[in-house]
């Protein structure tokens, strides 16, 4: 811990480790050592679980112990370190075609895990996020305006499909758009409001907006069902083919033998289609001058003020479209789920799906296509603790902003080049202000 | 008018336990200029403490309730702010001079690492306690109504005077306030000034987790019970309460938490209780979009 | 004072400016100030610190309301805009008035390139058909950015940034970005520069070029310039016209010639010492 540089040694690290053990014993003592639970009378009462106390308290002693001694045998971490320059060549070479591979296999994946089920599901889990946190990408990392509630626009997005199918039973093709026109409106009535606001201001309004969005869901019973959500809401058709054993079904339009996997795969492939609509006309929009304003708003507002760029309008339409491909997802994931209730659109998935945009790196596509990966595929690890999902996300994400600040890919790419294609470090960058 | 009455001291209340949190987070924002997410997982701590410390007094045969809650609140505030003071050193320091979002992510990760915490340490049921502080008086009545404030009502009212007395004499007069103000205007000036700007900021979040666990102690003794999840919703309101008030001001952190206790209170009696939070967010919206900076925060000027 | 060059029928006023007052709550920033900008001609704008000049710049480029005051700018067909009344981003897009900052305000982490790219956003925004041609990849939009690549290659070349035209702009050295943001605020076609202390920081050879670089821009793209300058070598040597100003006030106004023997802008400007101001002052002409 802390800053100061202590001599390496032994008898150091002991030191710091005991002190951090210690720390743990009073920080644990009352809220591990002792376990409260309202008994059979409705009466508080209590048991002491010493054994617990000493083990965590324990491992903190020796997983203190040893981040000290790495500490004080290899200095601060620094990841330069481990890549000799020699490889840097070969590294960048395998950078430019890494995404490429990632295509492929993204493209051939349903074909090599056809019989697992469960990898499937992960991997449409796994597209959704890439597809939201490109979305957020805009607001975030092109944009630099912080947005703490986009979890709001994947509701609306959910919702819209939701209803407009169970109530007119409008086709998912009719509704995608419909809902990605509908949560684009609901981006624009949130910009308004914070075009004004900076920083924090920006981030509590939006957390606050997307609680509205939340409690609405939840408290008008009439329209959304309340906290029962949504059931029964319709599958996707193969284009107007039902996905279903029926004669006219896809099975046996197509000659094929009815298999329920038929649909999980077509679930895929449709969202890394969004997915991959999202990353092409994000990375359009960059090369544009709407795209550029975002990134010199984020760079400096008053700039690009002096140079007649409408400030209002940039912000207003990088919160639509941001919204608009969150509405995308949020349609996908009605359809996909069958039944949606406000439970799937906590603070939490806002937080998430942020984190994935940050530890992506900001701005960058390829990074938080791999934040998303590693978040979602770390938290399935973690599957089996249930209980312990939250610690164990929590802490992950703070070690992961300790290591990488700047996120996974540290550079952003220039729109436009004279002479050679050339990135930027990330150090450069602003973040934004808003 | 009685019925008005009631709903007034209620609404008063609630707002000094949110503008209790709300010191927290202004005055973290005004010294390290971050959002402290974890801020209201501390409060929950807090009450955790409380509760805990509570069942163990009482069990090994203490019964003077006054001796009681001193104790509580001594070793709620103790170690809630070594939480406090943790959370800084593992999940904030290091990410000083980041950038912005960096320390933000932290921080919501801490704050849901906190309350996973507390839900696995001490399970995810409610917990009740059985009212501690009773009795009142009745004030007046009116056509039927009769207007009560509670004992437990007048000590958390007292209490929050007594602390905000303190604080504001802390921040004013002492010499840890003025490093904490020095910091606040310029961490590098007030380094070389020879402020020992760690262990301000490090005294900022013990000083705010223990305000924190103050508030949680008065939430167990006014409603009863805590739970793994409070933190986040008592944290938001909180937050939204500094914003109101303007993040950095410390009055404001008092005003905005009144305000929204009030506006909560008066629309869960007036008009529905499901959209009370609705109304409390809204408010907050609409009166960012007129004070861009909150109801007392210093407007911004941008210097060209 | 009242010398006014012969060939003023040929030079109307692009610039106004008349009774301009300006308070940030009891500081009077500029009190009651009145001049105005030849059209083709680079006025200088002089004063010690503090005496409101950058002040006067925020309310000419819309980032201050003015407390009072007409700011009016004429195009050369004839088309008068009031600057006070448009929001600032008009006030380059419609107006045509771009500005450069007095600590630099370029865009760190976005190439040189993209810099002037931006600088075009608004031609290239109708080019694009508002995004939705762009995102279709049109060949309309193809050509306009051609252009706007062209052109912004014609400004870096002519600052000597063309070969690190790749490079972010964060990286450039001090000169370089200096000389950068005015390429910037030249892509925007503007009618009338505003420049903030544009040599500030340079090295002599640096300010000679500068030098070189805004007559050329006052002579071959006919832009009329105002600049506010402290290195006197610059103004005297390329301003056509010189207002003074001291704390918020106008005190004298002409060439830089009157100017320069003008008592009171000597006691003003370096002091009351009158005659080490005369001889500092004599020695930098
Ligand atoms: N936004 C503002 N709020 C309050 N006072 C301001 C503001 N902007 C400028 N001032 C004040 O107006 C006066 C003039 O400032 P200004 O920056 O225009 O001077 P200047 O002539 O550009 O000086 P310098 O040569 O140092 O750049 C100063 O006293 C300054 O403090
Ligand atoms: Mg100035």
């Amino acid at each position: 811990m802390g800053n100061e540089r202590t001599p390496p040694g032994f008898a150091a690290a002991l030191k710091k480790a005991s002190l951090s053990a210690f720390v743990a014993l009073i920080l644990f003592s009352l809220m591990v050592g002792v376990r409260t639970e309202a008994g059979p009378t409705g009466q508080l009462i209590y048991w002491t679980r010493f054994g617990e106390l000493a083990g965590l308290v324990s491992a903190v002693f020796a997983g203190s112990l040893i981040l000290e001694l790495l500490r004080s045998w290899f200095g601060p971490l620094d990841t330069g370190k481990f890549i000799p320059a020699a490889a840097d060549g070969p590294l960048k070479l395998a950078q430019r075609f890494f995404p490429l591979a990632l295509l492929i296999f993204t493209l051939i994946f349903p074909v090599i895990f056809y019989e697992k089920r469960y990898i499937l599901d992960l991997g449409i889990l796994v597209l959704t996020y890439v597809m939201l946190g490109w979305g957020l990408n805009v607001v975030v990392g092109l944009a630099g305006l912080l947005d703490l509630g986009y979890v709001a626009f994947y509701a609306v997005g959910a919702y819209s499909y939701a209803l407009l199918a169970t109530t007119f039973g409008l086709s998912f093709w009719i509704c995608l758009p419909l809902a990605g026109i509908l949560a684009a409106f609901w981006g624009v009535l949130l910009g308004f409001p914070v075009l004004r606001l900076k920083g924090d201001y920006l981030a509590i309004v939006t957390l606050a907006f997307g609680e509205i969005i939340r409690l609405v869901l939840i408290n008008w019973q009439t329209l959304t069902g309340g906290p029962n959500g949504i059931t029964g809401i319709p599958r996707p058709s193969f284009f107007g083919i039902p996905l279903t054993p029926g004669d006219d079904g896809f099975a046996a339009r197509f000659g094929l033998e009815f298999s329920p996997t038929h649909r999980v795969v077509f679930l895929y492939y449709l969202i890394l289609a969004l997915a991959l609509l999202t990353n092409w006309v994000t990375i359009r929009l960059r090369g544009l001058p709407i795209g550029r304003a975002w990134e010199a708003m984020r760079e400096d507002e008053v700039a690009c003020r002096a140079l007649g760029i409408n400030i209002t309008t940039t912000k207003l339409t990088a919160f639509a479209t941001g919204a608009m491909f969150g509405g995308f997802a949020g349609a996908f994931f009605a359809t996909r789920q069958g039944f949606i209730s406000p439970e799937s659109f906590t603070f939490h998935e806002s937080a998430l799906v942020l984190a994935i945009v940050v530890l992506g790196g900001m701005g960058s596509q390829l990074g938080v296509a791999l934040a998303a990966l590693v978040m979602i595929g770390g938290f399935e690890l973690f599957r089996d603790f249930e209980q312990y999902r939250m610690l164990v996300f929590g802490l992950a994400m703070v070690v992961l902003m300790v290591w990488r600040p700047r996120g996974l890919v540290g550079h952003r790419e220039a729109t436009v080049f004279l002479h050679h294609r050339t990135e930027i470090s990330a150090e450069l960058s602003r973040e934004g202000r808003g | 008018m009685a019925y008005f009455s009631q709903q007034l001291i209620n609404g008063v209340v609630l707002g000094s336990i949110y503008g209790l949190i709300a010191i927290g987070y202004t005055m973290v924002y005004g010294i390290v200029g971050m959002i402290n997410f974890a801020h209201g997982d501390i409060f929950m701590i807090g009450g955790f403490v409380a509760l805990i410390t509570f069942l163990i007094l009482v069990s090994i045969g203490l019964t003077f309730v006054p001796v009681i809650l001193l104790l509580v609140l001594l070793v709620a505030m103790a170690m809630t702010a070594l939480y406090g003071w943790s959370v800084e050193r593992i999940a904030y320091r290091p990410l000083r001079h980041s950038f912005r979002l960096a320390p933000m992510l932290s921080a919501i990760g801490m704050s849901f690492a906190l309350s996973n915490f507390a839900q696995v340490a001490q399970g995810a049921r409610v917990k009740p306690v059985p009212p501690i502080v009773t009795g009142g008086y009745t004030l007046f009545e009116r056509s039927g109504f009769a207007v009560q404030l509670s004992n437990i009502q007048i000590i958390v009212v007292i209490t929050t005077l007594v602390l905000l007395a303190l604080f504001t004499y802390l921040v004013s007069r002492t010499r840890l306030g003025r490093d904490m103000r020095a910091c606040e205007q310029d961490q590098t000036m007030a380094a070389l000034l020879g402020v020992d700007v760690d262990r301000t900021i490090s005294m900022t979040f013990v000083i705010g987790a223990a305000l924190a666990a103050v508030a949680g102690m008065m939430y167990l003794l006014y409603y009863g019970l805590v739970d793994f999840f409070m933190g986040f919703v008592a944290g938001i309101k909180a937050f939204t309460a500094a914003v109101l008030g303007g993040i950095g001001s410390l009055p404001g952190a008092m005003l905005g938490g009144l305000s929204i206790g009030l506006i909560e209170t008066m629309w869960s009696a007036y008009f529905s209780v499901e959209y009370k939070d609705v109304a409390a967010f809204s408010i907050l919206i609409v009166v960012l979009i007129f004070l861009p900076t909150g109801l007392l925060g210093r407007p911004e000027v941008e210097k060209v | 004072m009242s010398a006014v060059p012969a060939s003023s029928a040929a030079h109307d006023d692009i610039l106004a400016v008349s009774g301009l007052t300006m308070r940030f709550g009891g500081i009077v920033a500029i009190n009651d100030l009145s001049f105005t900008a030849r059209r083709g001609e680079i006025s200088a704008l002089i004063g010690p610190n503090g005496a409101g000049k950058t002040t006067v710049f925020n309310c000419i480029t819309g980032f201050y309301k003015p407390t009072s005051g007409d700011i009016r700018l004429t195009h050369s067909d004839g088309k008068s805009y009031v600057l006070q009344s448009l929001n600032d981003f008009r006030i380059c897009k419609v107006a045509k008035v771009a500005r450069t900052f007095q600590n630099i305000r370029l865009f760190p982490g976005l190439t040189a390139l993209e810099n002037l790219m931006v600088a075009q956003h608004n031609a290239l925004m109708r080019a694009s058909g508002f995004t939705l041609m762009g995102l279709l990849g049109m060949p309309g939009w193809r050509t306009a950015e051609k252009a706007a690549i062209d052109l912004s290659s014609y400004w870096l070349e002519r600052i000597g940034l063309f070969d690190r035209a790749d490079e972010a702009a964060g990286n450039l050295p001090y000169g370089d970005q200096r000389r950068l943001e005015i390429a910037r605020a030249m892509c925007t076609e503007p009618a009338l520069l505003c420049l903030d202390e544009p040599a500030a920081g340079l090295n002599a050879r640096e300010s000679g070029e500068l030098n070189e670089l805004l007559l050329s821009i006052r002579d071959d793209r006919g832009a009329s310039i105002l600049l506010i300058e402290h290195d006197m070598s610059v103004v005297m040597e390329i301003s056509d016209h010189v207002t003074v100003l001291d704390y918020g006030v106008k005190i004298a106004g002409g060439t830089p010639q009157q100017v320069r023997d003008d008592p009171k802008v000597i006691a003003a400007y370096l002091g009351t010492d009158e005659e080490t101001a005369l001889a500092v002052m004599e020695g930098d002409a």
